[in-house]
């Protein structure tokens, strides 16, 4: 911002080719650092290679992902959800208190993605019709809805689900693959087609460019956004049904912290802070990496305070390193 | 009413009013003099902090790692204590408000000369701070014999019939009240927030600016960190978890814009004196303390909804945006 004004702009004599492009992306890179995890992993510890162990590895970051998806797509419009954690925390409270009312699987399941959806639509509302910044009204929120889990629960839990509530955090499709794993690579897939192939992806990226101009073009920008806040809300819903079948319990404090893993997965996918650019690819491959990581540090027994400072400096090198780069390159050029 | 609401320290304080008759109505003995000097006290600590954050927000940017700050300096100073129990406090005091502010100026540096989103910065340094503390101790508590009187013993030593640590948030109230309003770096601050461009143009160096405020809240951060952890005479990994959104909540509540440019010293001290009044009466009218954190929640919503009430004017959003460009 500051050396705005001064920089003089480089030409290129012609643009860089489609190869040399998909080459030099941020995805390249990421696919390159997750085989060298893969490769290092299999190397530092004989039970990473196991197809059941790479299953079971897979949960530490498939929850966390689907949040990731719609995050990257709020992210990208130039907004930000610090609430998902809180509305997994308040989702999985209800859905455990339903189940303490007789509420069958299916019922459980309702309440869990209507949960979801009326918490995601709060902040819609907040954000787009008192045009409050998304930043302070999800701060507040996430206190908000944890707040409310734990007015609930206190120092309690719920523990009494239906057996069959167990399939979604536990279940297997095929072989290895678990139904939490599908999900993940459904909703990727999903997420993909929505943000890149439809008008509403493309108008994503016209608010989060510039959000006047996308005005002037037509877009419906506070509909676009308050969808946007509806659909994090649902993915933390459908993520806490995954999580609460997962544990068999629900206390106040599940999945405390985990909008940092979630914005950082975000990121380091390659998705703009400030808005207008990212992939759902690269969220992919971020979550995949991000679960390695964890599992190859879990198979080393690295306590998760350790793993969090890895996370922490891997989000701001990231960022940083990209950054230093292009400028050492433009040392080099003069 | 209308010019009520333009005011914002008025307003806060009818509200802190409001809400002390309310809690007299359930519980008379809340207002004795005694009992108020008493949650002042217990506020302090929010207070250092929302007003450290208070210049960070002011120029746009916004510190979430001060709670671990707080902690990783809290723990430094018990293991200093420890190591050296003959070591007189203010020179304790001395090396985490450095190691605070040095910790502060990690966060400066990084969003000044790089460029990274404070909230990005903010919230990575937030976990390598916390897990640092892991690294030093390995997960070990300093517990309350291991601390030596003195070091306790301060933050409760009394002075003219107030506590000491009411003293040290006075007193850093005064100096940070003084940055703010005489001097030529607290008004860079304002103008930084206001109009980043005009500010360039006035021959102020934002980025520098902005490293100078993060350098502030960490100093400020690593003085909280030595009041908490001999106040409660107890140090380990997990102190003040999530006391970074009371930090915010404080300096939204105060009237300070998230946009950057508004707020004032009176405001985020009164804000975090709202919290403290919340904090402090709902055990004696009888509500959970479990429901403080949905309570702070729904008041900072409010309160960001008045602010931009009170803060919108015509065109703003049009022009902020040609600015960020």
């Amino acid at each position: 911002m500051a050396e705005a004004p001064m920089t003089t702009r480089h030409i290129p004599d012609r643009l860089q080719g489609r190869s040399a492009r998909v080459l030099k992306s941020w995805e390249s890179l990421l696919v390159v650092v997750a085989i060298l995890i893969f490769t290092v992993n299999s190397f530092a510890s004989p039970y990473f290679l196991d197809p059941w162990n790479l299953s079971d590895a897979t949960f530490n970051f498939t929850e966390k992902a689907l949040i990731a998806f719609a995050m990257a797509m709020v992210v990208i419009s130039g907004e930000i959800d610090l609430s998902v954690a809180s509305i997994v925390a308040l989702t999985s409270t209800a859905m455990g208190y339903a189940a303490t009312q007789g509420f069958d699987t299916p019922a459980l399941v309702a309440v869990g993605l209507a949960t979801g959806l009326a918490c995601g639509a709060i902040n819609g509302l907040l954000v787009t019709r008192l045009g409050l910044p998304s930043i302070v009204v999800t701060i507040g929120t996430m206190s908000l809805f944890r707040g409310i889990a734990f007015i609930v629960l206190g120092d309690q839990a719920f523990t009494s689900y239906p057996a069959s509530f167990a399939y979604f955090g536990q279940g297997y499709v095929w072989w290895v693959f678990s139904f939490e794993f599908c999900l993940f690579l459904g909703f990727a897939l999903f997420y993909a087609a929505l943000l890149h192939l439809t008008n509403f992806g493309r108008a994503v990226y016209a608010i989060g460019n510039n959000q006047t101009a996308a005005l002037f073009s037509g877009v419906r920008v506070a509909r676009v956004k308050f969808t946007l806040f509806l659909l994090t809300g649902l993915m933390s819903g459908i993520a806490a049904i995954c999580l609460t079948s997962r544990l068999g319990s629900t206390r106040p404090s599940i999945a405390l912290g985990w909008e940092l893993e979630v914005v950082t997965m975000v990121v380091l996918g390659g998705v703009s802070i400030l808005g207008g650019s990212g992939t759902i690819g690269g969220v992919v491959l971020a979550a995949l990496i991000m679960g390695m990581v964890t599992f190859g540090f879990g198979l080393l027994n690295v306590p998760g305070i350790v793993m969090s400072i890895f996370i922490g400096l891997l989000l701001i090198s990231v960022i940083a390193l990209p950054i230093l780069y292009t400028r050492l390159k433009r040392r080099m050029a003069h | 009413m209308n010019m009520l609401l333009k005011n914002r320290e008025a307003l806060l304080v009818v509200a802190i009013l409001a809400l002390l008759t309310l809690i007299t109505l359930r519980f008379p003995g809340f207002i004795q003099p005694a009992n108020l000097g008493r949650v002042y006290n217990d506020t302090s600590i929010l207070i250092i902090l929302a007003l450290g954050q208070m210049a960070v927000i002011l120029t746009r940017c916004i510190d979430l790692s001060m709670a671990a700050n707080l902690a990783l300096c809290g723990m430094v100073a018990g293991l200093i204590n420890v190591a050296l129990p003959g070591l007189p406090i203010p020179l304790v005091i001395a090396a985490v408000v450095a190691l605070g502010a040095v910790l502060g100026s990690i966060n400066g540096l990084l969003v000044w000369k790089l460029n990274i989103p404070p909230i990005v910065v903010t919230l990575g340094t937030l976990t390598i701070f916390r897990g640092s503390i892991f690294l030093l101790t390995g997960g070990q508590w300093i517990n309350a014999h291991q601390m030596s009187d003195v070091f306790k013993g301060l933050p409760r030593a009394d002075f003219l019939g107030i506590p000491a640590l009411s003293w040290f948030s006075i007193a850093i109230m005064a100096i940070v009240f003084v940055v703010m309003t005489r001097t030529t770096v607290g008004r860079a601050f304002y103008a930084v927030g206001g109009n980043p461009h005009a500010a360039i143009y006035t021959g102020i160096d934002v980025g520098r600016t902005r490293f100078l405020a993060y350098c502030l809240s960490g100093a400020l951060a690593g003085l909280a960190g030595y009041l908490w952890v001999s106040r409660y005479a107890v140090a380990y990994v997990d102190i003040a978890l999530g006391f970074e959104l009371d930090i915010i909540a404080a300096c939204v509540i105060g009237g300070i814009s998230i946009a950057g440019g508004i707020g004032s010293v009176p405001g985020a001290v009164l804000g975090a004196l709202f919290l403290g009044v919340i904090k402090n009466a709902l055990p004696v009218i009888n509500i959970s303390p479990f429901a403080q954190m949905a309570i702070s929640g729904t008041v900072i919503i409010i309160a960001v909804a008045v602010n931009a009430r009170a803060e919108r004017r015509k065109g703003r959003v049009i022009l902020k945006k040609a600015e960020a460009h």
